[in-house]
């Protein structure tokens, strides 16, 4: 498996990658770790003609967690994202799901925002960060601009990004109350038959805010502001819940492949979903 | 484009290399610069036999540029022990059977080099879990991680007795 | 003899021989980065070679455009079949006795078919090169279910044999069929069928699959045109066998090829076969006078070199209502892709599927296989098994579990009443086989005990009610085992690969300061045959293992051999070196008896000398015998002590063992959690415990791979399904369990130390035990069959189709 031949660039600041990015246009792809786009380039899936290597440019780095905002860097590995203590305190969310992602070795090369600028659907940080309500910052040659994680995602692989864009950072503010990111998968390494971010808000016993969002199970990752109503207002009893479970199952649209046939996904996305609300909410 | 120089460190030297921007770092350690102990498993970043060790990073060299790493330090499994000076790992992998064919063990032995340097006391879930990037088609993993296991008890017993 | 004189025990313990836990001496290689395997070897001016492949199961090829290619910087020659064609190596024999396009000749069969081979500077060349060879196809039908390649109006696959109805095993019936083999009594197992007081019916499919080596299959031929003699290194599990076979089609004379196995990194049977690449190399070696490296990718393994099972097996068994075993009927369709390039010995075209009574005293059997061809990769080889044994064991496993159903029985009472008794060895089989020795009640016993099997029935009975009652979503399965194995391949008098006879070979050569060196005809692939083949050695010649260097896969300079598959290492190149060690100690005694001042019959040996009897101070070490031997005239010896083994054994070896596997299910995701695994294993003579361990963990984790998800799958366009690691299921350490080892020992009789062999009993025994786990978790629930592999979604649709989601 060996890749086609390309020009390789290592810009310094955003305004170079992005010259570059101008000058090439669709000939041009920027990769960080390169994890996902490496081997599609070695299959020869992907046909490169210029690469530009985001690794040089610091102001893609970092995580801060200032109060309750959080801004993590494009280039923030998962590895660092599992290492850094204010997520873990903060996000946990985040901690949790990261150490789910591929393997160690790939966790240390995969940057947060090459999981969520591409659009694979099989990727967990985009439905991860619909449940936070994240948003995504981007960059081009006509300026920045902000675009909600719930609005980013248009189908597999297609994403409100330009191509002359690059995605700079992610915020949102810490989630409160209890979460779980349940995911199935046939080993490590794999992608999810079904994965679930759940976010769950108690106060005096009833549900304030409950956020639910699922990966790999449709096109894109689903945000369910219906299942999320479900819980809201509720005490989350066994009914609540069973309405939520209903509400995000009946936003999902899987496909079948290697992991499975669509009725076992459907089935099993139920379960997963489950388990991730009453997970959230015995943490709540 | 045709080739370029890189300068990487490995194993504690410098190296200036020759390579176009799409060579693998796996292809430019094994055939450039005769480090034939990484090896090409499966060439999509799923069975960690390749893993070398990059800025005290594990990484999957099939899936890496050379020209990713230029300025970075590698260390590869020549540079964790010596014939004459073994890493514990090395021994024990030995003492207690950790492999066989030894087509993963360079990049089992690399992986759980770093792993220790991370988790000294790891458990035996903490090893499972952190050795889950490297695939083994022989042993079973069993003896792999009372390999690892043992080692960092040597690890940190002869810790203990430095201090 | 002075009081520091080692004891007779710590002399033995100094030898490291049968039975010690002695460290690997391979590792310290291994550890350090420094194996040797064919990708490490580097010559000057070595050029790389790579295949165009086809995209198509199943296709005409119309034309081949090489120009685009040939302009690509650093490629310098690109083959095709027409190339091929006037050297006769457009076309290669298979182990099978079919033939097998090397390059594609006017169609293709199978999805990665080598269709054009470009050789190049350096592999990036050689991938561009093959990126702009340009290929038309005309695609045709494609057939991938051997049922359906059976029908009348199925396509042609092979036009190179339409009309010819006789085949390398007899005749064909239909223009797809391969042969039919038949064991056993056909009219008198139907008459037993037909009067029994039971009869279970059922289809039992074991799934393609493949061996997948963490090294892919590769090597480097070089020809060396100014002595005209052809190098080969590669991953060969038979490197005699590959000599044979290119001399044979090369029309080179054997004595100018050498081929050497280097170190192998895993082989499992994948590496048993020649395939295009070893071909294509060598003729590009050949023609550019340079030595030309071929090393597969990942998804060329998968996709084209060596896959295994694939059998359909259709079973019948007989019983009293007591549970007493009266008959067996099996047929089995065996679908071999596009060419028959199965690993089997010439006589058995099904392999040995022919143990498929298994460890039970069953009187009347018949068996009647029927191979296919299909638009699949060709192989059929023995992954991790002797010939079609795993096949065989699943069977009748899950066909012991299938009557236990029909007879309201307990699996294991079921088996304990019909096992073959230890005082019926040497047992006779129903389909021909003459079992050496087994204890099966024993171990059977033991391994029940072993993990509290009562008490676990009554867990399991307890968890059924509580599902029932809807307090749990997970079932308890326990997976019962117990395998019979057919290794040590084999007598001559029946088993030969491509006319070869199938013994094996030992040479040792001892130094005049009381080392040496023995060389074996076979190949070592991760089963430490460096260490333990010196072990047998020192407890034969009495020379510490440490001292006994082990050399193979060169064959200029080891003894012809078949090489090291079907766990036939042990048996027969075991059997070798322990009756070469023997001829030394023949010699030795002479010269022992001379030194001594004794007649020959007045010396015994011990431990590492020879004694004169009844005066255990008067005595020569092996070593002094050594030094003597090379530095003392002797009157009547020849100088020197050298001694070579042309092992035939008298009989295959039969290992057994009993597995129990606890299992828990999740019916609400299909996933599946391995509380508890029990292995007892009984090889005969245990050489290194350390080792047999080690295999055991090794072979049981290929088995839970393959029965809980590993396969290769195809869509009905005959497009592989499972071409990388992210879909080819191999467990991580996450996802394996630990496993319990235990032992018997019932030597083999007919083998020289008793060993029986062990690598591949826990794949043998192991995938049957996972497999009737999952089916025992659903026993309550009405499940009989269920094919493997029990990945999530299988597991889940037998809970769905059992009705237990609501």
């Amino acid at each position: 498996m060996i890749p086609a031949s390309f020009e390789y660039h290592r810009p310094a600041d955003i305004s170079a990658a992005l010259a570059i990015l101008d000058e090439y246009g669709d000939d041009a792809r920027v990769i960080a770790g390169g994890h996902s786009l490496i081997p599609m380039m070695k299959l020869r899936m992907a046909d490169i003609e210029h690469l530009i290597d985001l690794q040089d440019i610091g102001e893609l780095k970092g995580i801060f967690v200032e109060g309750t905002k959080v801004t993590i860097g494009a280039m923030a590995t998962q590895h660092e994202l599992i290492d850094n203590g204010d997520i873990a305190r903060v996000a946990p969310i985040l901690h949790e799901a990261a150490l789910q992602i591929a393997d160690p070795q790939v966790r240390y090369m995969g940057t947060v925002g090459g999981n969520v600028a591409n659009g694979d659907p099989g990727n967990d940080m985009p439905g991860l960060m619909q449940c936070l309500g994240a948003t995504f910052h981007l960059v081009g040659s006509g300026g920045t601009r902000d675009v909600a994680a719930r609005d980013y995602y248009e189908a597999a692989y297609m994403t409100d990004r330009e191509d002359d864009e690059i995605l700079t950072a992610i915020s949102f503010n810490a989630p409160e109350g209890g979460f779980a990111y349940e995911k199935q998968k046939r080993k490590i390494g794999d992608y999810a038959t079904a994965a679930c971010a759940a976010i769950v808000k108690i106060d005096g016993g009833i549900c304030t805010a409950a956020s639910i969002a699922m990966t790999n199970l449709s096109d894109t990752p689903i945000f369910s502001a219906e299942a999320g109503a479900a819980l809201e207002g509720t005490a989350c009893d066994a009914t609540a819940i069973d309405a939520a479970v209903a509400a995000a199952t009946g936003a999902i649209d899987p496909t079948e492949d290697n992991r499975g046939p669509v009725d076992f996904k459907m089935h099993v996305a139920g379960t997963i979903i489950r388990r991730a609300i009453e997970r959230a909410v015995s943490r709540a | 484009m045709g080739k370029q120089h890189y300068q990487i460190n490995v194993n504690g030297e410098t190296k200036d290399v020759l390579a176009e921007p799409r060579e693998l770092l796996i292809h430019t350690l094994r055939e450039q610069l005769d480090l034939t102990g990484p090896h090409i498993g499966c060439e999509t970043s799923h069975c960690g036999a390749c893993t070398v060790d990059i800025d005290g990073k594990s990484v999957k060299s099939c899936t890496v540029f050379t020209a990713q790493v230029a300025g970075k330090e590698i260390t590869t499994i020549e540079g964790l022990g010596t014939p004459d000076e073994m890493h514990v790992l090395q021994e024990k992998f030995r003492e207690h059977h950790g492999l066989q064919c030894g087509y993963c063990t360079p990049g089992m032995i690399t992986r759980a080099h770093r792993l220790l340097q991370e988790n000294p006391n790891p458990t035996e879930e903490d090893v499972r879990f952190g050795m889950s990037g490297n695939l083994c088609r022989c042993t079973g993993y069993q003896n792999i991680v009372k390999s690892i296991l043992a080692a960092a008890a040597e690890m940190n017993a002869s810790k203990e007795a430095a201090e | 003899m002075n009081d520091m004189a080692p004891s007779r025990e710590e002399r033995i313990e100094g030898l490291k021989g049968l039975g010690s836990s002695r460290k690997r001496v391979e590792d310290a290689r291994f550890t350090q980065g420094k194996g040797n395997y064919v990708d490490d070897i580097k010559l000057p001016g070595m050029l790389f070679g790579d295949f165009v492949r086809s995209p198509f199961a199943h296709a005409r090829v119309k034309a081949i455009n090489t120009e685009a290619a040939m302009s690509v910087p650093g490629v310098l020659a690109v083959l095709t079949a027409k190339d091929l064609e006037p050297l006769g190596l457009h076309w290669m024999p298979t182990l099978a006795g079919d033939k097998q396009m090397v390059l594609a000749d006017g169609k293709v069969l199978f999805q990665g078919q080598e269709v054009a081979y470009v050789v190049a500077t350096d592999r990036y060349a050689a991938a561009d090169g093959c990126e702009a060879v340009e290929v038309e196809y005309e695609e045709l039908p494609v057939v991938v279910d051997p049922f359906k390649a059976l029908e009348d109006d199925a396509p042609v696959l092979r036009e190179d044999l339409e009309g010819k109805m006789e085949g390398a095993h007899g005749p064909r019936k239909h223009h797809n069929h391969i042969f039919t083999w038949e064991a056993g009594e056909k009219e008198a197992t139907e008459q037993v069928l037909g009067s029994a007081e039971v009869v279970a019916e059922e289809m039992v499919y074991y799934h393609r699959t493949h061996p997948c080596p963490l090294e892919p299959c590769g090597c480097v031929a070089s020809m060396d045109k100014v002595n005209g003699k052809l190098t080969i290194w590669g991953t060969f599990q038979a490197p005699h066998a590959i000599r044979t076979v290119v001399s044979l089609i090369s029309g080179i004379e054997e004595h100018n090829i050498r081929v050497i196995s280097p170190d192998i990194g895993g082989g499992f049977g994948n590496k048993v076969g020649a395939y295009p690449g070893y071909i294509c190399s060598a003729v590009a070696s050949i023609v550019t006078g340079k030595p030309v490296k071929w090393i597969e990718d990942r998804m060329d393994n998968l996709m084209t070199t060596a896959f295994a099972r694939d059998y359909w097996m259709k079973g019948k068994i007989a019983a009293t209502k007591e549970g007493k075993i009266t008959g067996l009927w099996c047929h089995t369709t065996a679908d071999h892709g596009g060419f028959d390039a199965c690993a089997d010995p010439t006589k058995f075209p099904a392999g040995f599927m022919n143990i498929c009574t298994g460890s039970y005293d069953i009187p009347t059997a018949y068996l009647a296989v029927d191979g296919v061809y299909t638009n699949k990769a060709p192989g059929g080889v023995a992954y991790r098994c002797s010939f079609r044994v795993t096949e065989a064991a699943y069977f009748i496993e899950r066909m012991i579990e299938v009557l236990a159903i029909e007879l309201g029985m307990d699996a294991a009472e079921l088996r304990r009443i019909n096992f073959i008794k230890k005082e019926q060895f040497p047992y006779q089989s129903a389909l021909g086989w003459e079992y050496d020795s087994g204890d099966y009640h024993t171990a059977w016993d033991k391994a029940l005990d072993a993990v509290g099997y009562d008490e676990l029935r009554k867990e399991q009975a307890e968890r059924v009610e509580a599902f029932k009652r809807g307090e749990t979503r997970k079932l308890l399965g326990i997976g019962l085992t117990h395998f019979t194995e057919i290794v040590g391949a084999g007598p001559v008098k029946n088993c030969d690969i491509l006319g070869l006879g199938m013994f094996d070979s030992c040479e040792i050569r001892i130094h005049p300061t009381g080392s040496a060196i023995a060389r074996l005809g076979t190949i070592s692939q991760g089963q430490g045959h460096a260490t333990t083949f010196a072990q047998i050695l020192a407890s034969e010649i009495g020379l510490p293992a440490d001292s006994i260097t082990v050399e193979e896969g060169d064959t200029d300079t080891a003894p012809y051999g078949l090489g090291t598959y079907g766990s036939r290492s042990t048996p027969v190149a075991g059997a070798a070196t322990a009756m070469a060690g023997r001829k030394i100690r023949a010699k030795a005694q002479m010269i022992a008896a001379y030194l001594l001042e004794v007649h020959d019959d007045d010396v015994e040996w011990d431990v590492d000398r020879f004694v004169v009897k009844g005066n255990p101070e008067r005595f020569k070490t092996m070593k002094e015998i050594a030094f003597a031997s090379y530095n003392q005239a002797i009157p009547g010896i020849e100088p020197g002590l050298e001694a070579v083994s042309y092992y035939d054994p008298p009989n295959m070896t039969y290992p057994f063992g009993a597995y129990i596997c606890v299992m828990e299910i999740d019916v609400d995701t299909g996933t599946h959690e391995i509380r508890q695994f029990y292995a007892l294993d009984d090889c005969g003579t245990r050489i290194n415990p350390m080792i047999i361990e080690g295999q055991v963990h090794g072979g049981l984790t290929e088995a839970l791979a393959i029965a809980m998800g590993q396969e290769i799958a195809y869509d009905e366009m005959g497009n592989v399904k499972t071409g990388t690691l992210m879909d080819f299921f191999i467990p991580t350490a996450w996802e394996t369990p630990n496993y319990t080892t235990d032992y018997t020992t019932t030597p083999s009789p007919h083998h020289p130390i008793g060993a029986k062999g062990v690598g591949e009993s826990p794949n043998v025994g192991g995938v049957p035990a996972f497999s009737n786990a999952v089916h025992d978790a659903f026993r309550a629930f009405g499940l009989r069959q269920s094919h493997m592999p029990h990945d999530h979604w299988r597991i889940w649709k037998i809970a769905n189709s059992l009705g237990l989601h609501g």
